[in-house]
């Protein structure tokens, strides 16, 4: 019951280290492709968060222990809850100081003080 | 060394190598970006991706320390996020918009001189 037990565990601590690998790449990649500033945070801060969670859940799992699990899904739960925080003020921030939307978006919900119905 | 074992080294190893490849290209966006906000999101995201090699560190070496490590580093990237945010309201206006505000100071620098020379 024991080894079969722990070889569960060993295998899904190697199945959320690919994933949140995978999940962080992902991001980066789409940091790396996406046309302007507001679609780069999309890709960031959703996979970004997910893919560094799953990573310290794994970190978490592999330990076997209740207090350092309880700490990991602290740290992705503060993750989870900081991450919209950053990337609204960022996003809010980048918008009123000017910073235009690329081409090929469709509407901004969001319109600028100087120039109404300038797009 | 038993196959789990062998498995989970191999996931450590391969997670090893994403993350680098992920490092990488966000640090190519960084020194490309061609904006300060941009830049910023960058910083972000090397945050994280470092978060998450420090925890497969943590699951490499069994070092559990480094968990803690990796919140403290978590808060340290939201705080300095925001501030760089707050930098860009206060600061960080766009080219465009810049390009104009320098112009428009550059004339109330010249009136006020009017003015004074006015006075004198």
């Amino acid at each position: 019951m024991i080894p079969f037990l722990e070889t569960a565990l060993n295998l899904l601590v190697a199945l959320l280290l690919v994933v949140g690998a995978i999940f962080s790449l992902l991001a980066a990649i789409g940091i790396v492709r996406f046309p302007d500033l507001y679609t780069r945070m999309h890709a960031a801060s959703k996979a970004g968060t997910i893919g560094s969670g799953l990573l310290l859940l794994a970190a978490g799992v592999h330990s076997l222990d209740a207090a350092i699990l309880i700490r990991a899904l602290a740290g992705f739960f503060f993750f989870v809850l900081t991450a919209p925080i950053s990337a609204h003020l960022l996003a809010k921030a980048a918008h009123q100081a000017g910073y235009r939307l690329t081409k090929l978006s469709v509407i901004d919900q969001l319109p600028q003080k100087e120039e109404p119905g300038r797009r | 060394m038993s196959l789990p074992d062998q498995i989970e080294a191999f996931a450590t190893g391969f997670a090893f190598i994403v993350l680098s490849v992920a490092l990488l290209i966000t640090v190519w966006r960084i020194i490309r970006g061609p904006t300060l906000p941009d830049r910023v999101l960058g910083l972000d995201m090397l945050v994280a991706i470092a978060i998450g090699l420090i925890a497969v560190v943590a699951v490499r070496t069994g070092f559990n320390l480094y968990i803690d490590i990796a919140i403290a580093l978590g808060l340290v990237g939201f705080l300095a996020t925001v501030a760089f945010a707050r930098f860009i309201l206060a600061r960080g206006l766009s080219p465009e918009r810049a390009g104009a505000e320098r112009v428009s100071a550059s004339q109330a620098r010249a009136t006020q001189r009017r003015r004074k020379g006015g006075r004198r």
